[in-house]
């Protein structure tokens, strides 16, 4: 444990200083995050308008809180590995990592929270921005503020292992474009990221409460925002918990399946 | 004429590289039908919850669909694949080769590399449309068919100035890649009708990042809500940009003299 401290500290020095490389490219990557919710929000606060206020139970106040408190959360949680792992095998890199004693995810996990808080710096004053416009309305209570805290953390675990275990499709074809898309197009509606959950058919809300998409990103938001009773948030951290337990049984058995069968480009 | 000449070789000989690598079609058919039920699924969603937004009934926000994605697959087949070249040739010096040719350089740079599969996209915005107006198409007369076709090559061209002139900052700047990232985060947001956004972000779409002539105006040409002054202001706009776009290439061109010479 105490070498794995030692190793995170380390490679977050090496991240900080390749990040701090690019700093208008952070900057002008965050766009991509900041654009798609004021659009999603946009739209459902002209539903909310024209059907008499609210819609599935969101005031307009209610969606800008849901849309601004998702902006943050998403951006908290989001990988980028499906598309990093193609070019890690394609290119060859992937090779040399895997000769080192630590497994290649640490060096995800450093780099994806480096680049967290360097762009918290914007990200933080644009959702201000955002509620100063946009005026969200909150009823959250201090134990949903609490109870937000382990909602995030295994969000954010839970993502890291379901993406990962997904990217790792690279080790029998690195042409996983088209695999990243189904999943990008699943999750867009199954996570809440166009609409909150609560506006889909009812049917299709029992499938998201299935998925681990919703698990992994509009739980938390909902959490927040004090859109849970008790109950609820307190069965939802433990379907978190099963899917993180799942996730990370899984992401093993296909690294180990991979591992076995990769010859690396260009050896 | 020579320009179209250019366009039908450029496009075959990418057709011909392409066809070696079949599963790059069926790479960019799913990727299509994905963005496709995307698309879908988000409008069955708005309209499962009303029955129009700001003004525009489902029918009039699938055509809007279709364009999104017809002037998307238009700048990704074509349109920034070509910049993307140029701004890479500018950086290695390689330019120096499409310049010493006896066509028009801005010609050659804008139709250079190809990205054929994109075309899936064209298709699907095309098949869109198609549905949209087989659901409208008893109130699409001669006249807003016209507006509409005049309407979507005024955006073409508008969008087709802007990347131009993107592009051509390479010759100061080292990187404009991240400028296009603001285009392409931007350009999302013409999914839906711009009247429906804040002034600000209105504002933007219609200015900054020219948006809304390239979605938004063809799609109300269409449905009839057009009004004569937007579409001559598009006009005007798409004239402007290109004399523009065009003035501002050849100044580049005067400043660049080759990385290696």
């Amino acid at each position: 444990m105490a070498v794995l401290l030692d190793v995170y500290r380390a490679q977050f020095k090496v991240a900080l200083a390749l990040q701090l490389q690019y700093r208008v490219q952070l900057v002008i990557w965050l766009l991509f995050g900041l654009v798609q919710p004021v659009v999603h929000l946009t739209v459902w606060s002209v539903v909310a308008q024209a059907s008499g206020g609210s819609v599935g139970g969101y005031s307009g106040p209610e969606l800008a809180a849901y849309f601004i408190a998702l902006m943050v959360v998403n951006h908290l949680v989001f990988t980028w590995i499906t598309y990093e792992f193609e070019f890690l095998v394609r290119q060859g890199t992937l090779a040399p990592r895997l000769l080192r004693p630590v497994h290649p995810i640490h060096w995800h996990v450093v780099d994806n929270l480096t680049y967290k808080a360097l762009t918290m710096v914007v990200m933080l004053p644009a959702a201000g921005l955002m509620a100063a416009i946009f005026r969200p309305e909150l009823h959250t209570s201090w134990w949903e503020v609490a109870a937000f805290v382990p909602a995030l953390a295994l969000a954010f675990a839970l993502r890291f292992l379901i993406e990962w275990s997904f990217a790792l499709i690279g080790f029998w074809t690195t042409r996983v474009a088209a695999f990243n898309q189904a999943l990008d197009t699943v999750a867009i509606f199954m996570s809440g990221y166009f609409a909150p959950l609560a506006l889909l058919p009812p049917q299709l809300q029992v499938v998201a409460n299935v998925l681990p998409f919703r698990w992994g990103l509009a739980f938390p938001v909902e959490v927040l925002l004090g859109r849970l009773s008790a109950g609820e948030v307190a069965s939802g951290l433990a379907a978190q918990a099963i899917w993180v337990g799942l996730a990370f049984v899984i992401m093993r058995l296909t690294w180990k399946a991979g591992v076995k069968q990769f010859s690396a480009v260009g050896a | 004429m020579s320009l179209l000449r250019l366009v039908a070789v450029f496009l075959r000989v990418a057709a011909l590289n392409e066809l070696q690598y079949r599963t790059n079609f069926y790479i960019a058919a799913v990727r299509s039908a994905m963005r496709l039920i995307v698309g879908l699924g988000g409008l069955a969603l708005v309209f499962s919850h009303t029955t129009s937004l700001g003004g525009w009934r489902a029918a009039d926000l699938l055509a809007l669909l279709g364009v999104y994605y017809m002037i998307d697959g238009l700048i990704y087949l074509m349109i920034a694949p070509s910049m993307n070249r140029l701004m890479e040739d500018v950086r290695q010096g390689t330019l120096d080769f499409t310049l010493t040719k006896p066509e028009d350089a801005q010609v050659l740079v804008s139709v250079r590399q190809v990205e054929i599969w994109k075309v899936t996209d064209v298709g699907l915005g095309a098949a869109v449309l198609g549905v949209a107006l087989g659901q409208i198409g008893e109130e699409v007369g001669a006249a807003e068919a016209l507006a509409f076709g005049a309407a979507l090559l005024a955006g073409a061209a508008i969008v087709y100035a802007f990347w131009l002139m993107l592009a051509t900052l390479s010759f100061w700047l080292v990187r404009v890649d991240n400028l296009m990232v603001i285009f392409q985060s931007l350009y999302q947001a013409g999914k839906w009708p711009v009247g429906i956004y804040p002034g600000w972000l209105r504002a933007a779409l219609t200015f900054v990042v020219p948006v809304a002539f390239a979605t938004t105006v063809p799609a109300e040409a269409l449905a009839g809500r057009g009004s004569p002054a937007t579409l001559a202001g598009a006009g005007a706009m798409a004239v402007a940009l290109l004399v523009v776009s065009r003035r501002f290439w050849r100044f580049g061109l005067r400043h660049y003299s080759g990385a290696s010479a």
